[in-house]
């Protein structure tokens, strides 16, 4: 009986969550009991979340290591927190209202300062929205290993101190800077990494350097007897062109000492663990941002939250989704927060209320169950293959998106497609093109470690386009000469004819 | 499911050791600052921290990435005015050159330096890194005349207010289980043995009757052995200890006579501030004695002492003998670390300078810690540079140098006070 009045009541009157600006942490648990609720209502899988409530200046070295929880020591981190700090102090910037890591629990850092309305966002967009892409997105699926990742960081951290002791600052940083510089050439983007856990790292680590150098001795053990030596010569090492550096590197360098390998794979490791946000940074933040819009709008038809609460709320979102167009001041390229919500927002629509036009370029999706969608969506794809897949014409159009070809020959630029009937793929195209790693990172691959004669490396570049490789060229190169210990030099692919060498170290002297 | 967690009480200082690595880094270009910054701040703030600015460039961390030059394909959004084919002028750099979408909107603002502050401490410690108070730990040893109480253990006299309770308590305790225990051993037996009797099925009331009465008298001995007792007190000892001085005195001997003019006392002064902050990196208290000197000396105060305005002849003898008058009479060179710092345009009267030489060698030179004399002049030297070389060759607590221009004094400085190698050897 009082059971029944009870129901009776609540389903007529809600009574909303408070609104006050200041957060408790009463508040809080409240807040993200709702915020659960309906996430769960939306099926979005997640892993147990771990939210912690850290200080502004918490926040900044958050921030000056790039986003692990635990960072080893190099002074590139504290450049990193002297320009945030300095950039903070100055009022040029703010501090990002949350960082969350893909870890399992998956870990959420509130800002303090943040109001009750900000947490509220901050916990849908990070703890659900980020959190389920971390699970659920294929890409890290099958690349990162959430479970892991904060064990094998302490290892690191451990490890690179140990080292430091044992070897010297100096030493260890100079390995670090040479590992950094080619840290994206670190990078398997064909194979699947093995997991491994902490207990098992420490148990091979030892193993493994001891190996690693027996196995190096046996390569360069070459004394070979004159007969076969002709035989020898057309022996081709690495067999295939390598384009994971570090990899080479780790397993192939003569000189390394058996720490510094294991440097070499640390930064290896966690570049591999960064790859998946790199390649999904649109979708990433497009679905933290839609859903939450979606849970928040939700409560607030459910009445759990109030009028001031929404607008607060939309004051926000709107400053964090806006696009400045091109010749806008403030314009530094494509707001992934702006395109990738309106992308989800844009495939909901589709879903539900479809146009001719969407009829016609999404035939599978219009009319379908959004929810499904949208799950589909973030879980097959990254952001080339999503813009490709789902930039809707409606969207070009409202971002009036155009397409510029800029071909070093000439002295202009030609606009190449813009949102009309015929430029729709071409834009389409060309923006998928814009998140297309391969494009974006130069393509440059070892071909030769002449193990025979003076152990030289060479590398080759593959210009994309005839890009020209950037000028640092030759400093990246001292770094590799750092670990290499033998010349290195690069080649660029010549159309026709011969290979151009570009780049070597030590640096010839080019009167000669 | 979630947990909160609070972490804001959790330490603040992760970047600590990271900036520490960064400032180990970039030590060379932030000492080039900081030495370049010493001789254009003013006097007054010399105590504060400073700001570095190192050239972006020396930062920057090299990656392979894309150059110029080549067919780019860019989309950007809100198109207001193009349509398909039309050709524009290249619009001028602004974007796309560097690492492509990143770095180009990281760096979009064109700073060209990497400007940040450091504290105080860190500046000072650029500052005066690898100088060092020459003679220092030679001469320290020899002149203990300081001491300080320390605790030194305990011990078994002493005065009331010196007890130690727990110890006292702690020789209490084992003193009354040292007492007791044959006793309670023995005492445990009985009890076993009344015991065995108690279970017999005869009576022995006889035997009974001698354990019980042997068993009041063995706890009435345990009971009179005392609670506390004055063997057990223990008293703090505290010795005396010998600590090495740290006072010091800083005489500051200047010629105003009519040569020398604002400038070159300017730069007397910015040598006197950087003595004083190096001293100050030693000694906990440090007194500044001003002489000022033409052909009289006389002791003022600091803004007398680099602001009026006074003419005349030079005799550089009054200021040393002054100085060492005030040396006997408040100075103890047994208690004070003694520093000596003379400026002069060069100018003496001629016979003078031998006087100021004797002075110097027999008076003040085995009194002081370190005498330094700067030479500000642009012109030749004269006798008293002379005198004072023959002084510099026997004696290895005087210094002398010569400044030319603002920009000495920071060299000039570091090359007085450099670590020197001979004193290890």
């Amino acid at each position: 009986m009082t059971n029944y009045q009870n129901d009776t009541i609540t389903k007529t009157k809600v009574t909303p969550l408070d609104d006050t600006p200041d957060w408790t942490f009463d508040l809080l648990g409240q807040y993200q009991n709702e915020i659960a609720r309906v996430a769960d209502f939306y099926r979005l899988d997640t892993y147990t979340n771990q939210i912690e409530v850290i200080t502004a200046e918490q926040m900044m070295d958050a921030y000056a290591s790039v986003g692990m929880p635990i960072g080893y020591s190099h002074w590139t981190f504290g450049k990193k927190f002297i320009q945030t700090e300095q950039n903070y102090k100055r009022g040029q910037m703010g501090l990002a209202y949350e960082i969350v890591i893909n870890s399992s629990p998956c870990i959420s850092y509130l800002m303090e300062e943040n109001t009750l309305t900000m947490q509220a966002l901050v916990m849908a967009h990070a703890c659900y929205g980020h959190n389920s892409f971390f699970k659920g997105n294929y890409l890290f699926k099958s690349w990162t290993d959430a479970s892991s990742i904060i064990d094998y960081l302490l290892f690191a951290k451990n490890y690179i101190a140990q080292c430091e002791q044992k070897y010297g600052i100096s030493e260890v940083e100079a390995t670090l800077d040479a590992c950094h510089a080619l840290m994206s050439h670190g990078v398997d983007r064909y194979k699947r990494p093995q997991k491994i856990s902490l207990d098992e790292e420490l148990k091979r680590q030892t193993e493994r350097a001891e190996y690693l150098q027996s196995q190096v001795n046996a390569l360069w053990r070459t004394v070979p007897k004159k007969e076969q030596q002709q035989n020898e010569n057309k022996y081709k090492f690495p067999s295939e062109p390598q384009e994971n550096i570090l990899y080479f590197i780790e397993k192939n360098a003569p000189l390394l000492k058996p720490w510094q390998r294991e440097l070499v794979r640390i930064v290896r490791k966690i570049s591999q663990y960064f790859y998946p946000q790199k390649q999904t940074q649109v979708m990433n933040e497009g679905w933290a941002c839609f859903w939450h819009y979606t849970i928040l709008n939700h409560l607030y038809d459910e009445g759990l939250v109030t009028d001031k609460f929404m607008l607060e709320f939309l004051h926000s979102h709107t400053n964090v989704v806006a696009q400045p167009e091109y010749n806008s001041k403030y314009y530094s390229g494509i707001n992934p927060y702006a395109l990738g919500f309106n992308m989800f927002i844009d495939i909901r629509r589709i879903c539900e209320h479809p146009t001719e036009e969407d009829k016609e370029y999404f035939p599978e999706i219009a009319g379908s169950n959004w929810v499904d969608t949208v799950h589909f969506a973030m879980e097959n794809f990254k952001d080339e293959s999503f813009i490709s897949q789902y930039l809707s014409p409606k969207l070009i159009r409202d971002f009036k998106l155009f397409h510029i070809h800029d071909d070093s020959d000439h002295n202009y630029v030609e606009i190449g497609a813009i949102h009309n009937e015929q430029g729709y793929k071409k834009v389409r195209q060309n923006l998928a093109n814009q998140y297309n790693l391969s494009n974006l990172e130069v393509n440059i691959q070892i071909i030769d470690a002449n193990i025979d004669g003076d152990r030289a490396l060479t590398l080759r570049y593959t210009p994309h386009n005839g890009v020209e490789l950037g000028d640092s060229k030759d400093e990246v190169l001292k770094h590799l000469h750092y670990l290499w210990h033998f010349d290195v030099k690069i080649v660029q692919e010549a159309t026709a004819g011969e290979d151009k060498v570009i780049a070597c170290c030590p640096q010839k002297d080019k009167d000669d | 499911m979630a947990n909160f967690i609070d972490r804001r009480l959790n330490s603040k200082n992760k970047s600590t050791v990271n900036r520490q690595r960064f400032l180990r880094r970039y030590k060379n270009q932030i000492k080039k600052s900081v030495s370049e910054a010493i001789n254009q701040r003013g006097v007054t703030d010399i105590e504060s921290g400073e700001s570095i600015v190192i050239p972006k460039r020396d930062l920057s961390e090299p990656t392979f990435h894309q150059g110029g030059g080549g067919i780019k394909d860019r989309v950007h959004p809100g198109n207001d005015q193009f349509s398909t084919g039309d050709k524009i002028p290249r619009p001028p750099k602004q974007q796309g050159q560097g690492a492509g979408e990143g770095d180009a909107s990281n760096s979009g603002e064109g700073e060209d330096d990497f400007t940040f502050s450091i504290s105080k401490e860190e500046y000072l410690n650029l500052l005066f890194e690898d100088l060092e108070l020459p003679n220092l730990e030679k001469n320290q040893l020899d002149k203990l005349i300081e001491y300080k109480t320390v605790r030194s253990g305990f011990c078994a006299e002493g005065v009331a207010s010196n007890i130690d309770i727990v110890k006292s308590l702690q020789g209490s305790i084992a003193r009354r289980i040292a007492m007791t225990s044959s006793k309670r051993k023995k005492l445990k037996e009985l009890e076993q043995a009344l015991l065995t009797l108690n279970s017999d099925k005869h009576d022995n009331i006889q035997q009974k009757r001698a354990i019980v009465t042997e068993i009041d008298l063995i706890k009435g001995k345990i009971a009179k052995v005392p609670f506390i007792d004055t063997f057990d007190l223990r008293f703090r000892n505290y010795a005396k200890q010998a600590v090495p001085t740290s006072k010091a005195v800083m005489f500051c001997l200047m010629d105003v006579s009519g040569s020398m003019d604002q400038a070159t006392k300017e730069m007397a002064k910015r040598f006197y501030i950087l003595l004083y902050l190096f001293l100050s990196r030693t000694y906990k208290n440090i007194d500044v004695v001003y002489i000022r000197h033409h052909t009289q000396a006389k002791e003022v105060n600091e803004h007398e002492f680099f602001y009026s305005q006074e003419t005349g002849g030079t005799i550089a003898s009054s200021a040393l003998e002054l100085m060492n008058e005030i040396i006997c009479e408040r100075y103890n060179d047994s208690q004070w670390n003694i520093y000596g710092a003379q400026a002069s345009d060069g100018d003496n009267w001629a016979d003078d300078s031998p006087r100021c030489q004797t002075i110097l060698e027999q008076q003040i030179l085995p009194k002081s810690r370190y005498f330094s004399y700067i030479e500000i002049t642009q012109r030749a030297h004269q006798t008293l540079w002379k005198h004072y070389q023959q002084v510099e060759q026997s004696h290895n607590n005087f210094a002398m140098q010569h400044i030319k221009s603002v920009a000495d004094i920071y060299p000039v400085f570091r090359e007085l006070f450099k670590k020197s190698t001979r004193s290890a050897a």
